[in-house]
C-alpha cells in the first residue's frame, strides 16, 4: 500500500559526517519498505474462523500514531457480538480443543509459531504502522518474542501434569483477555498462547487504537487451520471490554492495563467462578550505585525508560542515583539522550517513534507540565519532530522529589525522573515508596550488593546491570497493585489451568 | 550419639501412646464443661476453678478489644462457655500495624528456622492436647474420638507445613532458560500481610490448615477467628506465644463477623486475604472490597465449607502456600 511519507525534517547529509569535521554527522533516511503490505480496508470481527461485521455493523478508525492516517476501519462489537464470540468459544473448548490430546494442541501452536516466523515483516511493519514503535524495536523484540512465546508455550500443551507435581491439571474454559496497545502483538502471544497450551479457548480484544496485527494473526489461526472458535478476536470500546468480563461464560479473565481499569475489572469479577490475571501499571525504580560500570547503565537507563517511547508498563521511569556519581552520569545521560533519533518509526535508524494516540500525548503533556510547575528542573535535546502525527521529545527531570506527580505517577511515556540517594537503605526506601511493584533495576560491581537489593525490591522483575529483558521462559508480574498472576515461564501456565484434581 | 538403650515401655514420651486413646480420661467424663470454668463449687471441699479470660492476640500481647465489648460464646448446647472480645476496625488497625511491623524480620529468618518454629508450635500444642480436644468438643459439640482427631491433624497440619519451609521455594521456583547472554530465576517471596477469615465451623483445625500456609512462607496473618467457636483459636494463640513466633507474625481478632470482615477487606495495608473460610452469600461484596489495593484474593469452595472435609488430604498443599507468595524474577548478564 502506499503510505505517504512525511518529509525529514531536515534534509540528510549525504557526507556521512566523513572528512568534514563541521558538517553535522547525518543519517540518510532509511525507511522499511511497505510495498508488500496489505491492509484491508476494513476488518471484520474474527469469530468461528471467520470475519464478519458486527451486528448491527458499526465500524471505527484505525489510525497510524506517526502520520495520522486512516490505516483501516474495524468493526466495532456489540453486546450480541461478544454473546456470539463466547458461545463459539464455549462450543470450540467443550466440544474439541480440551478434549484434543495435549500432543495435538501442541503441534497446532508450533504451526502458529512458524507461520508467524515465515511473516515476521510483515508483523512487524504493519505492527510499526499502527503502534508508532520503532521499526528496529517491532522486528528485533515485538515479532521474535511474539513467535517464540507461541514455540514456547506449544511444548507445555502436552507435559502440564510434569509442571505441577501431584496435580492433573485442567483447562479452565473460557478465557476474556483483554490487552493494551503498548505491545499490541506481543501481548497477544503473552495471552493466547500459554491459554490455548492449557485446553483453553480465547476471546481476544485488542485496544482500539492497535488492531491491526491481531486481525493480521487471525489469518495466521486460519493458515494453522485451528478448529474454529478457539480464538476469536473483537474489537470495541472498553465497555465492551467489561460485557466480555461480565459474560457468565467466561471462566477466566486476563487483563493487561491501567490499575485503574484493573480494579474495574477485578470488581466486575468479585464473587464469580472466574480466575483472574492482571498485569497493571509500574513505576519502576533504577538504582545506580557508584561502582557501576557508569557506560553500560547509561544504556541501561536509556533503553529502560526511551524504549517503546517508554509506553511500556515495566519502564525504569525513577532513576535513582548515587550522589557520589550523580554529576558524571547526569552529563553522560544528558549526551546520549542527546543522540537519540526521534522520528519516522518506519525508518530503520529511529529509537524513538511516535506515540500511540493523541489522548496519549495529551497526557504525557500534562504531567510533564506537572513536573515543571512542582518545581522539577527539565531537560530536553534539542531535536525536531516531525510536523504530523504524536511526537514527544525524549525528555528527563532533574530536581525531582519524592512527593512530585512525576515521581508518583505512571506516565506512560518518554519521561524520566531523576532523583538521588545516600546508601542503600535509602535507595530501597525510596524505590518502594509506591504502590506499584512491577519491576526494578540494579547497577552494581558488587555481587552481595546485588542480591541484597534484589531480595529488598517489592516488584516482580528485578534486572540487575541490564533493563527490560523479556523471554518466553521468564516470569513476568507484579507485587502490590501492579497486579496478580504471571505470564511467561512454567508460572504463566498456572494462570490457566485448575488444580483440582489429584494425580 | 550413644544413647542408653531403655525398653520402649519404660521410656518416657512426649507423645501419648496410642492404647490411651481408648482408655477414658478425666476430659470424658465431662462431656458439656470440660474446662471447669463454670459453676462454683459443689461442696466445701471442691476447689473453685480458676476461669480463664479470653482476650485477642495482637503482636505477641493478648490485649483486650480496644472497645471494652464482649460477646457470649455458647457450646453446641445453647450453654454459655466464656465471654470473649468483641474487636473492632481499631483492633484490626492494630494488628495490621504490627504485622507489617513484623514482616520482613520474619520473612528474614532463614527457611529452616522458620521450619523449626512451626514445628516448635506442633510440640507446644501436642503438650496441650488434652485441653485443645476439651474445647473442641465444646465449641463444635463433637465427641471425644472425633474432637481428639481434629486436634491431632491439626498439630500433624504443623508438622506437615513445617516441612515445607526450606522445600517449597524449590517446587515453586525455577531457574528459566532464557535466550540470551543472562542468568534468569525466580524466586517465590512472601506476599506480606495476608488476612485470614478462619473457617467457622472447624474451630481450630481450618483455622490451622489456612495459617500455616500463610506464614510458613514467610507472611504476617491477622486472622478473625471463627465467630460462634473462636475459644480454640485463643488458645492457640497462647501456644504460638510460647513458640517462638516472633510478636505480630501472628494476630488473632476474635468478634462479628459482620463488623470485621469489610474492614480487614478493604484495609489498605493488607496484601491478601484469605477468604476460604467466608459464607458464600457474602464472598462477592468483600471481595469488592478488596480490589481498592489489588488484594490477592483467595475464594472459598464452590458451595462453600458446608461438608469439606478439613481431615482429608487435600486440606494442605505447597499449592496453598502458593496463593500467598509472588514470583520474583531476577536478571543478570552472563560475561567477564
Amino acid at each position: 500500500m502506499a503510505l505517504t511519507r512525511k518529509p525529514e525534517a531536515k534534509p540528510a547529509a549525504a557526507s556521512w559526517g566523513m572528512g568534514a569535521r563541521d558538517v553535522p554527522w547525518e543519517y540518510a533516511a532509511a525507511p522499511e519498505s511497505t510495498d508488500h503490505i496489505r491492509i484491508e480496508r476494513e476488518y471484520g470481527l474474527f469469530i468461528d474462523n471467520q470475519f464478519a461485521p458486527a451486528r448491527p455493523k458499526a465500524t471505527f478508525e484505525v489510525i497510524n500514531p506517526a502520520t495520522e492516517e486512516v490505516l483501516s476501519r474495524v468493526a466495532r462489537a456489540s453486546k450480541a457480538d461478544v454473546n456470539r464470540a463466547v458461545s463459539a468459544a464455549r462450543r470450540a473448548h467443550d466440544t474439541v480443543w480440551s478434549r484434543m490430546p495435549g500432543s495435538e494442541r501442541a503441534k497446532y501452536l508450533y504451526r502458529i509459531a512458524r507461520i508467524m516466523q515465515e511473516r515476521s515483516r510483515e508483523f512487524a511493519v504493519v505492527e510499526t504502522m499502527n503502534s508508532g514503535k520503532p521499526i528496529k524495536e517491532s522486528r528485533d523484540v515485538d515479532v521474535p518474542l511474539a513467535a517464540a512465546h507461541f514455540f514456547y508455550y506449544a511444548g507445555w500443551a502436552d507435559k502440564l501434569e510434569y509442571a505441577f507435581p501431584n496435580r492433573r491439571p485442567t483447562s479452565l474454559g473460557v478465557a476474556a483477555q483483554i490487552i493494551p496497545w503498548n505491545f499490541p502483538l506481543l501481548m497477544l502471544a503473552w495471552k493466547i498462547a500459554p491459554a490455548l497450551a492449557c485446553g483453553n479457548t480465547v476471546i481476544l480484544k485488542p485496544a482500539s487504537t492497535t488492531p491491526l496485527t491481531a486481525y493480521l494473526f487471525a489469518d495466521v489461526v486460519r493458515q494453522a487451520e485451528l478448529p474454529p472458535g478457539v480464538v476469536n478476536i473483537i474489537t470495541g470500546p472498553g465497555e465492551i471490554g467489561m460485557e466480555l468480563v461480565r459474560h457468565p461464560q467466561v471462566d477466566k479473565v486476563a487483563f493487561t492495563g491501567s490499575t485503574a481499569v484493573g480494579k474495574l475489572i477485578a470488581r466486575a469479577v468479585a464473587g464469580t467462578h472466574k480466575k483472574v490475571t492482571l498485569e497493571l501499571g509500574g513505576k519502576a525504580a533504577n538504582i545506580v550505585f557508584d561502582d557501576a560500570p557508569l557506560d553500560q547503565a547509561i544504556e541501561g537507563i536509556i533503553n529502560g525508560i526511551y524504549f517503546n517511547q517508554g509506553e511500556v508498563c515495566c519502564a525504569g521511569s525513577r532513576l535513582f542515583v548515587q550522589e557520589s556519581v550523580y554529576e558524571p552520569l547526569l552529563d553522560k545521560l544528558k549526551d546520549r539522550l542527546s543522540t537519540l533519533r526521534v522520528g519516522d518509526p518506519l525508518d530503520k535508524n529511529t529509537d524513538v517513534g511516535a506515540i500511540n494516540s493523541a489522548g496519549q500525548l495529551a497526557k504525557i503533556a500534562e504531567l510533564v507540565d506537572s513536573g515543571i510547575a512542582e518545581g522539577a528542573e527539565i531537560f530536553q535535546p534539542d531535536c525536531v519532530l516531525p510536523d504530523k502525527g504524536f511526537f514527544f521529545r525524549p525528555t528527563l527531570f532533574t530536581g525531582v522529589s519524592q512527593s512530585h506527580r512525576i515521581a508518583q505517577e505512571e506516565i506512560f511515556g518518554p519521561v524520566l525522573s531523576v532523583l538521588t540517594f545516600r546508601t542503600p537503605e535509602e535507595a530501597v526506601e525510596k524505590a518502594n515508596n509506591t504502590p506499584y511493584g512491577l519491576s526494578a533495576g540494579v547497577w552494581t560491581e558488587k555481587g552481595s550488593r546485588i542480591f541484597k537489593m534484589v531480595s529488598a525490591m517489592k516488584a516482580g522483575v528485578v534486572w540487575a546491570n541490564t533493563f527490560n529483558r523479556f523471554d518466553p521462559t521468564s516470569p513476568f508480574g507484579g507485587y502490590k497493585e501492579s497486579g496478580y498472576g504471571r505470564e511467561g515461564g512454567l508460572h504463566g501456565l498456572a494462570a490457566y489451568t485448575r488444580l483440582d484434581g489429584a494425580a | 550419639m550413644a544413647v542408653p538403650r531403655r525398653s520402649t515401655a519404660r521410656r518416657p514420651t512426649a507423645t501419648r501412646p496410642r492404647a490411651r486413646q481408648t482408655r477414658p480420661t478425666v476430659l470424658d467424663t465431662r462431656p458439656a464443661a470440660p474446662l471447669a470454668i463454670r459453676g462454683g463449687a459443689a461442696s466445701a471441699e471442691e476447689r473453685l476453678g480458676v476461669r480463664k479470660t479470653y482476650k485477642l492476640f495482637i503482636g505477641g500481647a493478648f490485649p483486650r478489644t480496644e472497645s471494652g465489648r464482649a460477646y457470649v460464646v455458647r457450646d453446641a448446647q445453647g450453654a454459655m462457655l466464656a465471654n470473649a472480645c468483641r474487636g473492632t476496625r481499631k483492633d484490626i488497625r492494630d494488628a495490621v500495624r504490627v504485622a507489617r511491623k513484623a514482616q520482613p524480620e520474619w520473612a528474614a529468618k532463614t527457611a529452616s528456622n522458620r521450619s523449626q518454629i512451626l514445628y516448635r508450635i506442633a510440640e507446644m500444642m501436642e503438650g496441650r492436647r488434652d485441653q485443645f480436644v476439651a474445647e473442641v468438643r465444646a465449641a463444635e459439640g463433637v465427641g471425644p474420638q472425633r474432637a481428639r482427631r481434629l486436634v491431632d491433624a491439626a498439630i500433624d497440619r504443623w508438622v506437615w507445613y513445617a516441612g515445607w519451609a526450606d522445600k517449597f521455594p524449590q517446587i515453586l521456583g525455577n531457574v528459566n532458560p532464557v535466550s540470551g547472554s543472562y542468568f534468569n530465576f525466580s524466586i517465590p517471596e512472601p506476599t506480606g500481610v495476608v488476612g485470614i477469615v478462619a473457617a467457622e465451623e472447624s474451630s481450630l483445625l481450618g483455622l490451622v490448615s489456612r495459617l500455616a500456609p500463610v506464614i510458613v512462607s514467610g507472611n504476617t496473618a491477622v486472622v478473625l477467628a471463627s465467630e460462634s467457636r473462636p475459644l480454640p483459636a485463643i488458645t492457640l494463640a497462647e501456644v504460638i506465644a510460647t513458640s517462638d513466633v516472633p510478636g505480630g507474625v501472628v494476630n488473632i481478632i476474635t468478634g462479628l463477623r459482620r463488623e470485621l470482615v469489610p474492614h480487614l477487606a478493604a484495609h489498605m495495608d493488607v496484601n491478601a486475604l484469605d477468604g476460604f473460610g467466608l459464607d458464600p452469600t457474602t464472598v462477592a461484596a468483600v471481595e469488592e472490597a478488596a480490589t481498592d489495593n489489588v488484594k490477592r484474593f483467595v475464594r472459598p469452595p464452590t458451595g462453600g465449607l458446608n461438608g469439606y472435609d478439613w481431615l482429608s488430604a487435600a486440606a494442605q498443599s505447597p499449592y496453598v502456600i502458593g496463593e500467598f507468595i509472588e514470583i520474583k524474577t531476577v536478571w543478570h548478564p552472563i560475561g567477564a
